[in-house]
């Protein structure tokens, strides 16, 4: 499958959705009836991408995380731009705790180098770190896009408080009037803050761990509203992976039970978990053998979703952030109902 | 408790506005584009107690919306109340448009309308999540909007537009609701630099005026309907 290699233009179609199992097309609101509780992430993206000179070499700073006050957790990156793939850049130099990094506005000094991955680093900067990353980051960009994405591009129509650090792209499949007619039908929404974090390091032992712990927030309405839909055994669909991360990460903390408030998870769905909240959930289309087809398979066997890969290749789905999507439906397990 | 941002805060009725909501117990967030005055405003304000935050940015430059958004978000925690109240006036003294740069046009557009739109368009999503806060947007609107007055065209034509663009919001998001207010004449820095002969004397305070818009901003007033402000003189 290609990936879509910008925004959607102005007045185009939104994304097309497949239906697993069943596979078969529909409008965003046509896979939910009355009854049905959708919980949406609200995370607008942060400019999470930072230019820096240490030593006269110039390099970048991804945001892993979003920031606390002036510390903010950062993947270095060494020279050249997004043109390039990630994993084709030259590696960074090897910072030390005390190294300082000069920003257009700011100065991060590093606090802390992580001794398994280098160029994973905790900085502090002369200023809130958020407000250093409006002042003059930029999004983090894809060497897929065709043209520089500005903050516009990378803003969900859910989008209010700025903590994921790439946009947790599922909310593309929707928008206010959408999510007006499924409440008149009936679809009780709810919502959350989860830090979408990084999709790419540039190190693939790095790559490998992802996604890092993520922070979510958890609303006392939300909670209130899933327990209601799970004691009258209604579905729970989640809008993107970061809410089914944020919801079955809280209900495994608490041993099944959800608790309102600020959490990390560091959750990583898979083929074994059993999924204690989420019933379906909207998502991109991506190929095998990413992490994300592995969480994917805490819904459905891997047959299922490499069947759903074949459908929307034949379909002409696009992949990757701007792309097509799925609603998964998770197959009824035995052991979950008890 | 409410979490109001207020566009062009740093003087004026925006700077009344903010201390009409400080007051009441609102967290508050004032954009302005000129730093050194945002700064000073807000000390002043925090210095009477009131939770206020100051960004620099400007209202009338595209880039700068999602800006606005999101570092209000931050530091307030999810908007319930945007006042749109930034405007300029454009070229002073106020020609008439025969004389009146296309450019200039433009750029009161820009401010007065354009960004209006773009920024109720960035926090939309948001406030419709949450009906349960009572979202508004309000427009701080003019007597131009109404009436003809020569050398007021660009200005009378953003506010006569930023009207019908509070009203068809209201046609179309019942979620939130959308008000505009005409403040009347009131004695601030913009009211010298648009009839610097007028005599303060005759001129409502901001403060009052400030005071008549939350007052009506708190309560219900229903939403698509354009409101008169009188303060005191």
């Amino acid at each position: 499958m290609s990936p879509a290699t910008g925004p959607r233009a102005e007045g185009a179609k939104g994304p097309r959705i497949l239906g697993v199992p069943g596979y078969e097309e529909r409008a965003f609101e046509d896979f939910l009836h009355a009854g049905d509780l959708l919980v949406v992430n609200d995370a607008a993206t942060l400019p999470a991408s930072l230019f820096a000179r240490f030593r006269g070499a110039r390099l970048e700073l991804r945001l892993v995380s979003p920031p606390e006050g002036h510390v903010a957790r950062v993947v270095l990156f060494g020279g050249g731009d997004h043109h390039m793939r990630t994993e084709d850049r030259p590696a960074p130099p090897v910072l030390r705790p005390g190294d300082v990094l000069e920003l257009r506005t700011s100065r991060a000094r590093v606090t802390h180098v992580d001794p398994q991955f280098l160029r994973l680093l905790t900085v502090e900067l002369d200023a809130p770190a958020v407000q250093v990353a409006y002042a003059e980051g930029h999004p983090v960009q894809y060497a897929y896009i065709e043209r520089p994405l500005d903050l516009w591009d990378v803003q969900t129509p859910l989008a209010g408080r700025p903590w994921a650090v790439e946009a947790p792209s599922a909310s593309y499949m929707t928008s206010v009037p959408a999510l007006r007619r499924l409440r008149a039908k009936g679809v009780a929404i709810a919502t959350l803050t989860h830090a979408a974090g990084l999709s790419s390091t540039g190190d693939a032992r790095l790559d490998a761990a992802l996604p890092l712990p993520e922070r979510y927030e958890l609303p006392q309405a939300t909670v209130d509203a899933v327990q209601v839909a799970r004691a009258q055994g209604r579905r729970i669909v989640a809008l993107g992976t970061t809410v089914a991360r944020a919801l079955e990460g809280n209900a495994l903390r608490g041993g099944g039970r959800l608790e309102a408030g600020r959490f990390e998870t560091d959750l990583r769905l898979g083929a074994a978990s059993p999924l204690r909240v989420v019933s379906a959930i909207y998502t991109g289309v991506h190929e095998e053998g990413v992490s994300h087809f592995g969480l994917l398979e805490a819904f459905r066997p891997a047959g299922d979703l490499r069947y759903a890969i074949e459908e929307s290749e034949r379909r002409g789905f696009l992949t990757h952030e701007f792309g097509d999507g799925w609603f998964v439906e998770a197959e009824a397990r035995a052991a979950l109902a008890a | 408790m409410k979490r109001v941002l207020i566009t062009g805060g740093s003087r004026g009725l925006g700077l009344s506005l903010a201390r009409s909501f400080g007051v009441r117990e609102a967290k508050v967030v004032v954009v302005a584009r000129d730093a050194k005055r945002l700064d000073a405003a807000v000390r002043g304000l925090r210095k009477e107690g009131l939770d206020v935050h100051g960004i620099a940015f400007d209202v009338g430059n595209k880039k700068d919306i999602h800006r606005i958004a999101a570092m209000a978000e931050e530091l307030a925690g999810p908007i319930d109340t945007l006042v749109h109240n930034a405007s300029t006036l454009g070229p002073l003294p106020m020609p008439e448009l025969s004389s009146l740069s296309c450019e200039a046009f433009q750029a009161v557009l820009e401010t007065n309308l354009l960004g209006p739109f773009r920024l109720t368009k960035a926090l939309l999503g948001s406030m419709t999540l949450r009906p349960e806060s009572s979202p508004s947007v309000v427009f701080v609107s003019s007597d131009a909007a109404t009436s003809a007055y020569p050398g007021w065209g660009a200005y009378g034509v953003s506010k006569a537009a930023a009207d019908h663009l509070m009203r068809s919001f209201a046609a179309e998001v019942p979620e939130v609701r959308f008000l505009s207010v005409d403040p009347g004449e009131m004695d601030t820095a913009m009211h010298r630099d648009a009839m610097p002969d007028a005599d303060p004397a005759t001129l409502a305070r901001p403060d009052a005026v400030a005071e008549a818009i939350v007052a009506m901003v708190l309560p219900k007033a229903a939403t698509g309907s354009r409101r008169v402000a009188l303060g005191e003189a």
